[in-house]
């Protein structure tokens, strides 16, 4: 695939980007670093999400991707001793697996719009009760941990946390790699096959295109991207739990991330991404930082930062549904081109 | 895990079906939406959430308890309204999954407001009803209670669906959307009507569960997968098919708990879901088209 030199350019800014951080915020290194690797982390997999969300299959089922992708690197690294480098396989195959089983029923009896959203929901709901339940493995609510080897940094473990320059380059390599799956899908012959069966299935069967199978490849595909990025999550991490790697909030989290970036873009779940992260990690210090808001708000200040995130969700859907990224590329690319399988045009007001 | 066909079984069986009817009711007023609206108010549970905390409120600053309930009702009748003016009618010509989403960013943000005025701590109304026993098994009076007003509730809402003009204009639109307005019935005022109701009927629920339940601000993250699963297994907008399947659905969650874990009792309840979605894709007992 060539790449081109803005593109390498944009490349050479991100490898470069710790030492700059090095530089200008010595002091607090680590953390500016931990917030890059969340954003590297999670666009890797929103982007996993947009393969199949840009067709119109709103999955609420991701959420229980990269608890799957999670959990079985985990667990099977902590009881059985094997090393993530085959965890993590069999964990996104898994993934795989069930995607294509419900999947499967869902597209050949064209289950489609709410009916998905709200089965997928249920597969989401069924792993992290599944999760829950295997309490003696997995403890429950509470959440695991990895086995720590030697000192936590570890190739045959999988392990990095300790050392964050690492960690942000596995990131960022992550990243590339999602972004790259996702131009190979964009500039592939499925994806015209896909785009006519979001538009109009019978159509698209009558001319020749095996809906089912065209929809069960990507589903399988995305399935496997956010089991992966959930599994390098957890390692990263160094925890799992329900709430945080699987179940319905970490569902609506990409789901709405993708959203506010923008569904039909290449870097639209990046730009979401950066943006959910830095809301919340912003209001965290802004509050933080302010004893007027801290005394105001107290302990809740925690649920401040959901709060506006909850509130510019509802105005990106209403006012802005191609989200950040997708609206600016329209307005650029307006003249040229019309249609396409987002909504109509809404004017943007603030 | 022993879960043989004694008296503890019967016991279950019968809970099963006294947690129906609350499952019911909820399942209830989310129909009622969709089948008029079309739109699926994905922070349904919230607003139940919402009510709770209003009637807890209510009660704690001394209004007795009917009063409480009632403001609860009230609330959230109004909570619902709200919710279609601001943020569902612009987006009703939208495509369907986004109308759903959108509610999603309001189910984050009633979270987050709860957690910001009430905290995280669990609460409960301090109400013991005490409890009945026959032959060796023992109910809570809250839940035959709750059971009790569920169906007088249900049995309300279908004499005013049938008996009334109002109603009868509601059952009208959800049956066809292009026409009504043709006849005269000014759907933007249905619509606002309709969401008061379903808000209305989350609130009775509401008012139902603070007897039962403690109040804390990710309730309606236990709730509100429960009532989208009975909901859809009913068939979307069928209120009776809804009905049906709370009863079925309790079932899985009262007899799968007592011989396994609570949330094994949960868990096979969605597996079922997901079975019986495949063999009957638009619900067990979809409206023939």
């Amino acid at each position: 695939m060539r790449v081109s030199p803005p593109a390498l350019v944009g490349l050479a800014a991100l490898v470069a980007l710790p030492f700059l951080v090095r530089t200008g915020f010595s002091a607090s290194e680590r953390y500016y670093l931990h917030v890059l690797v969340q954003i590297l982390l999670w666009s890797f997999i929103y982007t996993g999400w947009s393969l199949m969300g840009r067709f119109g299959l709103t999955s609420l089922g991701h959420g229980a991707f990269t608890g799957i992708g999670a959990y079985t690197a985990v667990l099977l690294w902590n009881f059985a001793g094997l090393t993530p480098w085959l965890g993590i396989p069999i964990g996104v195959a898994l993934a795989m697996l069930i995607g294509v089983l419900v999947g499967y029923p869902c597209f050949r009896l064209r289950i489609t719009g709410h009916y998905f959203a709200l089965v997928t929901l249920a597969l989401t709901e069924f792993i992290r009760l599944f999760i829950v339940g295997l309490r003696d493995y997995t403890g429950g609510s509470l959440g695991t941990q990895p086995r720590r080897y030697g000192d936590g940094l570890s190739l045959y473990a999988v392990q990095f946390e300790p050392d964050r320059l690492l960690s942000y380059y596995v990131a960022l390599v992550l990243w590339l790699f999602g972004l790259y799956v996702w131009l190979r899908v964009d500039r592939s012959m499925e994806r015209y096959a896909l785009e006519a069966a979001s538009e109009d299935e019978e159509a698209a069967a009558s001319v020749g295109v095996d809906v089912t199978r065209e929809k069960l490849k990507i589903t399988a595909l995305s399935a496997g991207i956010c089991a992966l990025g959930g599994a390098v999550y957890a390692q990263y991490q160094m925890y799992i739990g329900p709430e945080t790697i699987a179940g319905l909030g970490v569902s609506l989290n990409i789901v709405f991330g993708v959203i506010a970036g923008g569904t039909g873009v290449l870097l639209g779940p990046t730009v979401g991404a950066v943006f959910t992260q830095l809301l919340s990690e912003g209001l965290r210090v802004a509050i933080q930082g302010s004893v007027m808001l801290k005394l105001w708000l107290g302990s809740a200040a925690l649920a401040l930062d959901t709060a506006v995130y909850g509130l510019l969700l509802i105005l990106f859907i209403i006012y802005m549904p191609k989200g950040i990224l997708g609206t600016l590329t329209a307005r650029r690319e307006r003249p040229a081109r019309t249609g396409g399988a987002a909504p109509a045009e809404a004017p943007l007001r603030p | 895990m022993d879960c043989q066909l004694d008296v503890f079984f019967l016991e279950a069986v019968l809970n099963g079906v006294l947690l129906a009817g609350l499952l019911a009711l909820l399942a209830l007023g989310l129909n009622l939406v969709f089948g008029v609206i079309d739109v699926v108010w994905i922070c349904y549970a919230e607003l139940v959430m919402l009510g709770m905390y209003g009637i807890n409120d209510a009660y704690r600053v001394g209004a007795p308890f009917l009063v409480a309930a009632l403001i609860g009702i009230v609330l959230v009748a109004l909570a619902g309204a709200v919710l279609h003016l601001l943020v569902i009618r612009p987006v009703l010509d939208s495509p369907p999954i986004n109308q759903l989403l959108v509610t999603g960013g309001v189910l984050f943000f009633l979270q987050a407001v709860a957690t910001m005025a009430f905290g995280v701590e669990f609460r409960n109304v301090g109400i013991r009803l005490g409890s009945v026993s026959l032959f060796d098994m023992s109910f809570a009076w809250s839940r035959i209670l709750t059971f009790g007003v569920a169906l007088a509730g249900m049995l309300a809402l279908w004499l005013f669906l049938t008996r009334t003009f109002t109603g009868t204009a509601i059952r009208a639109i959800a049956q066809d959307r292009q026409i009504m307005p043709l006849m005269g019935v000014d759907t933007r005022k249905i619509y606002l009507v309709t969401s008061a109701i379903g808000g209305g009927l989350a609130g009775l629920a509401a008012a139902l569960m603070v007897l039962q339940y403690d109040i804390y601000p990710q309730i309606g993250l236990q709730f509100g997968p429960l009532i989208f699963m009975i909901c859809v297994l009913g068939g979307l907008g069928n209120m009776i098919g809804g009905f049906v399947a709370a009863f079925i659905i309790s079932q899985f969650i009262a007899v799968g708990g007592s011989c396994f874990a609570t949330e094994w009792g949960y868990a096979t309840a969605f597996l079922f879901f997901m079975l019986a979605i495949f063999i009957r894709p638009q619900g067990l007992f979809a409206r023939r088209s």
